[in-house]
């Protein structure tokens, strides 16, 4: 059986990593980094990446005229979207002072703020959060999915991200992190799944993930 | 459960291999930069800070070949620092597969530099590098923090003040300080914690602590005392004295949230 993986290439950051850590996972599937709409919308299943400033991801998007391609894979086969990309599938972002997205799924993309704090529990002190949100936090499963395959609840995954996902159905909420606030760090709908961290970038469990998209059909 | 305080081994490459090698476990070859990130990725490090420490420019293309290969086996984050002195640097590095670059000299020589970088990459993959000295002759007020920014592997004296230092690139968009005191580098007698204390405190962005590890308890005061969010360490790994399940695991049990 053919496996053609598309890694949507438009020009944001390092795809190099991604398409590495699919090969390893899938070294029978064949993986294209590219931005021709004819091979994206040809693959079996697509991952949809995005690294940098959101305004520049969306302009670079529409300007390789892929932002219609995005949202056809996204009806139509399995798509995993990461970081900038799984934010770029909300309805708006408030990054670079207020950017439309895609409006693939109901939700928006917001700031965790400059002077971020964790309230403790008697409420008295507030020690200071760094932003960007950088290292290995716990995504806590709060629906079943096939993505989550033999990785244990509460597992860490990496992320570096100073805005968050806030989505309006709660329906799709499917892994969520707390980072000051309580996000969605993972969405799905359908064919779409959605992580806010990098799989390819978070070890033994991000290879899992990216083991069981490949193998995915597309089902929830 | 919260984010993870992290732990970063750090390696000196010079053209392609691994220099003062790896000396625990059995590694055939203790310079081979790939088989070392894999055992450390495989003990539980949460990145790997890699220093180019190759002298000559054409070299340079050889630590590229490194961090392609690493990347192609190894799927934790990869910092590469030393020698980034052009967007053409950064450029090379990331496309090899490094996720961060750390810049150093550069910065000092021409801050507009991290200013471009950030602008042009995003800031989540610029590290500022900061190797900071005390100076006795400074009383601290609020302009002067008592420590300054040395270059040439602290021979160098700047007039650069490291707090105010730190802020300044952090409004340039840089998205993470390494924090290196070259009072403490190779001593063993601990993190410079009023140091790491009075950066971390300054800036909104994550403060790597580096420079001075000796033991598993050094590490955990950088982020208990210093309020580090991760703490560099060589020597202490690469020579088997701890592993970095054994740091994790006295970390956590001073309280600090580990990725176990």
């Amino acid at each position: 059986m053919s496996n053609v993986i598309a890694v949507i290439d438009y020009g944001m950051g390092n795809l190099h990593s991604a398409a590495k850590a699919l090969e390893h996972v899938a070294p029978d599937a064949e993986v294209l980094v590219t931005s021709d709409a004819e091979k994206i919308l040809a693959a079996d299943r697509v991952v949809f990446p995005g690294v940098g400033a959101i305004r520049d991801c969306m302009g670079e998007l529409k300007r390789l005229k892929l932002d219609q391609v995005v949202q056809q894979v996204a009806k139509t086969k399995p798509m995993l979207a990461i970081c900038v990309g799984y934010q770029c599938l909300m309805a708006h972002s408030e990054e670079n002072g207020g950017v439309d997205c895609l409006g693939v799924l109901p939700g928006n993309v917001r700031f965790f703020g400059k002077d971020l704090c964790e309230p403790s529990e008697d409420g008295e002190e507030c020690p200071v959060l760094k932003v960007p949100h950088m290292g290995w936090n716990t995504v806590k499963q709060v629906q079943y999915h096939p993505l989550w395959e033999n990785i244990p609840d509460d597992a860490r995954f990496y992320f570096v991200h100073s805005y968050f996902v806030q989505l309006d159905d709660p329906a799709l909420l499917v892994g969520r992190t707390h980072y000051s606030h309580t996000f969605a760090a993972v969405a799905a709908r359908d064919n779409v799944f959605a992580v806010q961290f990098h799989p390819e970038k978070s070890s033994q469990h991000g290879l899992q993930l990216l083991r069981n998209f490949v193998s995915w059909n597309g089902q929830a | 459960m919260s984010l993870a305080k992290r732990i970063i081994p750090c390696l000196d490459v010079d053209q392609g291999r691994v220099v003062k090698g790896v000396k625990f476990l059995d590694i055939r070859d203790a310079g081979d930069p790939v088989e070392i990130a894999r055992r450390y990725d495989e003990a539980g490090a949460d990145e790997i800070t890699f220093l180019d420490i190759t002298a000559s420019h054409e070299d340079r293309d050889t630590t590229q070949d490194v961090v392609r290969a690493i990347a192609g086996e190894v799927f934790i984050p990869l910092t590469v620092g030393g020698g980034i002195r052009k967007i053409e640097d950064i450029r090379a590095m990331l496309n090899a597969g490094a996720d961060k670059v750390a810049i150093n000299t550069a910065a000092v020589f021409n801050p507009e530099f991290v200013k471009e970088a950030a602008e042009k990459f995003g800031s989540q993959c610029i590290v500022v590098a900061i190797d900071a000295k005390r100076v006795e002759s400074v009383t601290p007020d609020e302009e002067h923090s008592g420590w300054e920014i040395f270059t040439h592997g602290g021979r160098k004296p700047t007039g650069l003040d490291a707090v105010a230092w730190a802020k300044r690139m952090v409004d340039y968009g840089a998205g993470e300080i390494l924090l290196t005191s070259m009072d403490r580098d190779g001593t063993k007698i601990g993190f410079d914690l009023a140091l790491t204390h009075a950066v971390s405190q300054a800036v909104s962005v994550p403060v790597i602590a580096s420079g001075g590890v000796g033991n598993l308890e050094h590490l955990a005061e950088g982020v208990t005392k210093g309020l580090a969010d991760a703490v560099l360490a060589a020597s202490i790994f690469h020579f088997g004295e701890y592993s970095v399940q054994q740091a994790k695991e006295h970390m956590r049990d001073q309280g600090i949230e580990v990725r176990l």
